[in-house]
């Protein structure tokens, strides 16, 4: 679990905004000039060094080179297009992670023979590079959707079984008691108690999974495909179009970090009933 | 009214024996080692308040989960009322639900149980805290939370294994007047665990002191209502109940 944890953790991880909401303007003001002010200097020399011709844009284009091709991917279609193909690569990947995660978690934390059946296969194969399968999966699924998809799914099934099914068994047994104490049902113990106590360890494998995700496309979509973010910046490649290459990068980072404030949001939404000082981000 | 738990198979209910709890010749052992409890005998009358002290590790909880239907019986025979409830040392509350929620959980209230909740939050002294999320409570709000949600069932039997321990004194003797107002409006048969013997002396019509595994003292505390604290007469019982728990406070 903690392996593939901390493994992933690399992938999710960015700057947590620390702004409060209630700080005063200026002061709010201030940080976040100083917070933008060193991105926009770093920009600026770049920006600088690529028109001086002191990096070659054979290596790096210039960010206004970037913005230009940008805008002209946008506007031919090319863009859109892709975006929209890995888009529906990673939502179908994800959603049979989830689906696959949380059934297999549930069927592992719910019941001791499910543990012995489920459990000792998945831990065994979450020790496996996931990348690895690559060449495995072309030869059985071909350069179609399917394997990309599936690359992803398998990826991400991982995080959201672990953390659901460390989440299950650790419910604190006084409170599995008390629902005992109280006439709970069986089923009634799982509604009330098991899956909403279970719930933040859940939120966390999915925002792995999300982090996973992309981290499976990129591959997938580089090793062989005809459409998507990563094939237009393969393509490119062959045509020394570092700028359309850095399109796709900056393209990968705001998927990544538009789908984790998603998941942050799921999480205070669902997770309202924490004190404010153990939630991460701003109070809803 | 529904019941609050189906009392385990060897747990007879006593509605032949008008709601009384009596347990005979219970013995429980872990693991082979030496017994806890050991054929131990006690009976509690219908709408008495008895307390039980004893040493700690002397079984107190061990009892009372047998009598919760927690353990079960192995060697002796307990019989109980159905409808019974548990107070812990913690709260125990659903963080996940509201308090109002964590009240009236697993009751088939429907509509109207959102009103009943409030109408023991009210008489614990927290109805404004109804819809508040349990982790936001404070120590006293969360055990008078607890006492809510036990009462809220109308047990027959009411067991608080040592509910005010993890208070404040202050909270404490608030939350013992609680309890006190509560006992007489309800007159349900409680057994409460504690460590003080104050506490016993203001609350319960008999205090039991478990010692080796039996009740080896059983002490009637003929005081009349309302008690105090202060009350001279508690001198007396008080050396009986330290000498019984082996503390001598006149050496
Ligand atoms: N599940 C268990 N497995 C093994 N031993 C146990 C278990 N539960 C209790 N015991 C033992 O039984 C004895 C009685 O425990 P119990 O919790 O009933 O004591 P207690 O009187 O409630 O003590 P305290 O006043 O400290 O709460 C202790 O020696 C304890 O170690
Ligand atoms: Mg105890």
């Amino acid at each position: 679990m903690s392996e593939t944890t901390l493994r992933h953790t690399v992938h999710t991880a960015r700057p947590v905004l620390t702004m409060k909401p209630h700080a005063k303007f200026q002061l709010r003001g201030w940080h976040t000039l100083r917070r933008y002010l060193s991105p926009v200097v770093l920009l600026l020399i770049w920006q600088i060094a690529c028109s001086t011709g002191l990096l070659s844009t054979r290596l790096v284009a210039s960010p206004t080179q970037i913005i230009s091709t940008g805008w002209s991917l946008i506007h031919d279609g090319t863009l859109p297009v892709n975006l929209g193909v890995s888009l529906l690569r990673a939502v179908s990947g994800l959603s049979i992670a989830l689906v696959a995660g949380i059934g297999l978690a549930l069927i592992a934390g719910l019941s001791r023979t499910g543990e012995d059946i489920v459990d000792a296969p998945l831990q065994i194969m979450r020790t496996l590079p996931v990348l690895a399968l690559v060449p495995l999966f072309i030869l059985w699924f071909g350069i179609g959707e399917t394997p990309k998809i599936l690359l992803v799914a398998l990826g991400s099934t991982f995080p959201v079984y672990l953390n659901l099914h460390k989440g299950i068994r650790s419910i604190d047994p006084k409170l599995l008691e008390m629902a005992r104490t109280l006439g709970l049902s069986r089923g009634q113990t799982i509604r009330d108690v098991i899956l909403p106590g279970a719930l933040p360890d859940l939120l966390i494998g999915v925002r792995f999974a999300v982090g996973i995700s992309w981290l499976m496309l990129v591959v997938a979509e580089q090793v062989n495909a005809d459409s998507g973010i990563g094939h237009m910046m393969m393509d490119a490649e062959d045509f020394l179009r570092t700028d359309i290459i850095l399109v796709g990068l900056f393209i990968y980072g705001l998927l990544g970090l538009v789908s984790d404030q998603i998941v942050r949001m799921l999480e205070n939404r669902l997770l309202a009933w924490r004190p404010a000082q153990h939630r991460k981000g701003q109070p809803v | 009214m529904n019941a609050i738990s189906q009392p385990p198979a060897n747990i007879i209910p006593a509605e032949h024996n008008s709601g009384a709890v009596t347990v005979q010749g219970l013995t429980r052992r872990f693991s082979n080692g030496p017994p806890v409890l050991d054929r131990l005998d006690l009976t509690i009358a219908p709408g008495e308040f008895v307390a039980l002290l004893g040493r700690s590790g002397s079984g107190k909880s061990t009892l009372l989960r047998t009598l919760s239907g927690l353990d079960p019986v192995t060697e002796g025979h307990v019989s109980r009322p159905r409808d019974v409830a548990v107070v812990f040392q913690e709260s125990r509350l659903l963080p996940w639900k509201r308090v109002w929620q964590n009240i009236i959980l697993g009751q088939t209230g429907g509509k109207a149980g959102r009103e009943r909740a409030g109408e023991v939050l009210e008489e614990v002294g927290l109805g404004h805290r109804g819809d508040a999320w349990p982790l936001t409570l404070s120590g006293g709000e969360s055990q008078r939370a607890a006492l809510a949600r036990a009462l809220v069932r109308e047990p027959a039997f009411l067991m608080l294994d040592e509910p005010f321990a993890a208070l404040d004194a202050l909270t404490r003797l608030r939350m013992q007047q609680l309890v006190a107002g509560l006992w007489t409006r309800h007159r349900c048969a409680v057994l409460l665990v504690t460590h003080d013997v104050d506490e016993a002396l203001l609350l319960a019509d008999r205090a039991v002191v478990l010692e080796s595994g039996r009740i080896r003292t059983d002490l009637p505390i003929p005081l009349d209502r309302p008690r105090r604290h202060d009350d001279p007469r508690f001198g007396h019982l008080r050396s009986i109940l330290l000498d019984a728990l082996g503390v001598h406070d006149d050496d």
